[in-house]
């Protein structure tokens, strides 16, 4: 076991977007059990060095395997297919048609209800990709098109905070 | 080696081979010390046979300190030299400190943190903070009439890197060997869930004098896992206090001008405020301009004014389930903790916003000290229950600034510590040959409405054209809540690295004059001090390594045993002689020759980890 083998192997768990949670779960109290630095306190410095090293590096693996945005990108990019959000921006017309749709009700919207109401739109649409992307990367293994999926998630993902922000907006006022 | 200091069960430890590891709540208006004795977590009496210590220095002159009860009393007669709350004041600078106006202290602006003139001289909160947990400390040895291991000292989880630094200096100069900074919040879950076997999701509300935190912690076989933490380092029962004080002041119809009526005044409020949570009315009363005032106050009336604050910690609860994604409704139990969760609005607003009774059958000034000292037993290695383990999360993001003064977000809130995260930056201009960096922590978008920790340059950067130089800066964030940061220019080759720790905290150079200019801990001998602690460190290292070596021998060929045998040997000798230099380098020595040894012990511990096996069959 090395510092960088990849999250899944690390974990134990096979290299899939499917990841059963409960297991996700148990796998990283069992792995911080063995690596927390709480667990050298009465140790010298250097086990306190090794031990950080080891659970930073479990924390990172378990952060990105439990949010199934951050899984799918992993996956693609172990696939070869990098997401690169920065220089690769180019959407289907019609998803960015929707996200136009969207951010204008976000704009119009004057209370607590139609912004709740939009966010159950935005929370479907997300879970209707995740099951996509989950299609791609475990059912047809096509990363290139699942990256072209993490990439739309990453619009929705973006949008649900706006609205996230804007209700808090509503709840200060 | 946690695991091979576990005995057989039913098996106590031999009581000379077991460590005194203490857990101290620091608190805002008193502080406890609290031990596992005879495998039951108990706060510690002082000579008097009291539990709390109130978190009051005050300073008579000539070196002499009034510590807790005895300082308290003399508040209001000498409030410029008696010291109350100084944790509100840990990490700040005076123009942090909101309520200035309303304190009967003469606040000394200086770089770092602000000082507070008394007739010894400008004291920091670092150092007044340090007095209190000497005292506590000195109660501890007295109680087991032996040295400490070390302490668990809790600090509120919403502390930003600077208080906890703050905090950490603080018991540096106190001399104890801080073993951990764990949240308060989750102190008290360590103590409650461990007393009732709990397991799922718990709210811990915990409304200090100074501070309030709201954590959602999920609890499972020993684990104690934070999901969410929040909260306002600036908010506790002290406001309400404030507020009763402007109001019977203005009912009387008196100012309140010198700092004698000023904290007479806070200290009428504080008993009417006590006596309002069990009583509907009850009289203010307090020497103001030489004269006995008095003002009729009811629960009524006290709700009225401190409902503004209550609502404010509901507003930082609710953010809390928000961040977590989980509904009120999953929540299991509300434990209460802190003094100010007496009061009965606060039980009642807490219950209906929860939609449960919350849980009070704790008790709130003593929970946060048994579960630091709990977690400290556990750290030192005594414990048997070797499951228990704490996952917390940073509370407030950390980022860098950017051009336009915004910040660049590089490890979000609520994140499990410990963490290290990198991002990558470039230059600006052709040519650049430094850059400035800029860390600093809060969850608002402009640089100028977060708190600035640290600053400094990266220097040595190869001449390049605009954005062709890639800088990573790597923030890490130890299990103490502490920051590190380092930067790097990657893309030429060239590397140039420097760490910073964020400039709240103390210099090496401070606490080494300060521990010099004396304590009332430190009245012996600072060399035959170093020589012990040496002499400690110098066991503490031969142990583990020894049990090390017992449990995990084979996986050392006999080239690198025989060099760990000798380092070893080196230490042992070293300690039997009295110059705690040449101890120190050998424990160094020590340390760094087994840095591999640990490597390869942890690697065979995540195997076994991977290989499903359970802790408990291992």
């Amino acid at each position: 076991m090395k510092l960088d083998d990849d999250d899944f192997t690390l974990f134990g768990l096979p290299r899939r977007f499917a990841v059963d949670r409960a297991e996700l779960d148990r796998r990283w109290r069992d792995l911080q059990q063995r690596v927390h630095p709480d667990r050298f306190a009465a140790e010298g410095s250097a086990a306190q060095r090794v031990a950080m090293q080891w659970a930073v590096r479990v924390n990172e693996a378990y952060q990105r395997l439990k949010d199934p945005l951050r899984r799918g990108a992993y996956l693609c990019e172990l696939a070869g297919a990098p997401i690169q959000a920065e220089s690769n921006t180019a959407m289907p017309a019609a998803f960015l048609m929707q996200q136009m749709q969207w951010r204008e009700a976000l704009d119009d919207a004057s209370g607590t209800a139609p912004v709740e109401a939009l966010q159950a739109q935005v929370h479907d649409a997300e879970r209707r990709l995740l099951a996509e992307l989950g299609a791609l990367l475990d059912d047809r293994q096509d990363a290139a098109a699942a990256a072209e999926a993490v990439r739309a998630l990453m619009f929705v993902r973006r949008f649900g905070d706006d609205i996230e922000r804007r209700l808090e907006q509503f709840e200060a006022s | 080696m946690a695991l091979l200091q576990i005995s057989e069960p039913g098996q106590t430890p031999d009581p000379h081979q077991r460590r005194i590891a203490v857990g101290i709540d620091l608190g805002t208006t008193h502080s406890l010390v609290a031990a596992v004795r005879h495998g039951v977590a108990e706060c510690l009496p002082d000579a008097q046979g009291r539990l709390l210590l109130p978190s009051v220095v005050r300073y008579l002159g000539g070196g002499g300190r009034q510590i807790g009860e005895a300082a308290r009393e003399q508040q209001a007669a000498d409030p410029e030299n008696t010291i109350v709350s100084a944790k509100r004041f840990m990490g700040r600078r005076l123009a942090d400190i909101a309520d200035r106006e309303r304190l009967p202290y003469q606040f000394v602006d200086q770089p770092g943190m602000v000082g507070l003139a008394t007739r010894e001289g400008v004291k920091t909160p670092v150092e007044v903070s340090a007095e209190i947990l000497a005292s506590l400390r000195q109660r501890a040895e007295d109680s087991f009439d032996a040295d400490l291991f070390g302490a668990v000292i809790t600090v509120p989880a919403y502390f930003d890197d600077a208080q906890r630094q703050a905090t950490k200096d603080a018991a540096e100069l106190a001399g104890l060997k801080l073993l951990r900074l764990i949240s308060e919040p989750t102190a008290a879950a360590v103590a409650y869930g461990l007393d009732h076997g709990s397991e799922g999701l718990y709210a811990v509300y915990d409304l200090g004098g100074g501070t309030f935190d709201i954590s959602l912690l999920r609890l499972h076989q020993g684990v104690f896992e934070v999901v969410a933490t929040g909260g306002d380092a600036a908010l506790g029962g002290d406001d309400i206090d404030q507020a009763v004080a402007a109001w019977s002041l203005a009912q009387a119809e008196v100012p309140a001008q010198t700092a004698g009526d000023k904290r007479a005044a806070l200290v009428a409020s504080r008993a009417a405020k006590e006596a309002l949570s069990s009583d509907a009315q009850t009289r203010w009363q307090a020497v103001i301009g030489g004269r006995e005032r008095s003002v009729e106050l009811t629960r009524v009336q006290l709700e009225a004014l401190a409902r503004p604050l209550v609502d404010r910690t509901l507003a930082a609860v609710r953010r809390v389930l928000r961040d977590a994604r989980v509904q009120r409704s999953e929540v299991q139990g509300v434990v209460m903790v802190g003094g100010a969760t007496r009061m009965p609005l606060v039980r009642q607003l807490v219950s209906e916003l929860f939609g449960r009774e919350v849980l009070t059958n704790v008790n709130p000034d003593e929970v946060v000290a048994l579960g630091a000292a709990i977690q400290a037993n556990a750290l030192a290695g005594n414990s048997r229950d070797g499951e228990l383990l704490l996952l917390d999360v940073i509370a407030l993001s950390l980022g860098l600034e950017t051009m336009g003064g915004l910040v660049e977000r590089v490890i979000e809130r609520n994140t499990t510590i410990p963490v290290a995260k990198a991002q990558d930056f470039t230059t600006f201009k052709d040519g650049q040959t430094a850059m400035a960096i800029h860390v600093v922590q809060g969850e608002r978008e402009l640089v100028a409405d977060c708190r600035s920790l640290a600053r400094f340059e990266l220097r040595g950067i190869p001449p390049m054209a605009a954005g062709a130089a890639r800088i990573r800066v790597t923030f890490q964030v130890d299990a103490d809540g502490l920051l590190s940061v380092a930067a790097r220019e990657l893309g030429s080759g060239v590397e140039a690295s420097v760490v910073v720790k964020p400039s709240y905290g103390l210099g090496d150079e401070q606490i080494a004059r300060m521990l010099q200019e004396g304590f009332s801990h430190a009245e012996s001998d600072i060399a035959a001090r170093a020589l012990r602690e040496a002499r400690v460190e110098a066991e503490r290292m031969q142990l583990a390594t020894r049990a090390a070596l017992q449990a995990d021998g084979g996986l050392l060929g006999e080239g690198e045993r025989n060099e760990i045998e000798a380092l070893l040997q080196a230490s042992a000798q070293a300690a039997a002689g009295s110059d705690a230099e040449a101890i120190d380098a050998a424990v160094k020595a020590l340390a760094g020759g087994t840095e591999a040894f640990a490597a390869l012990r942890m690697n065979q511990g995540i195997r076994q980890a991977l290989a499903g096996r359970r802790l408990d069959e291992v």
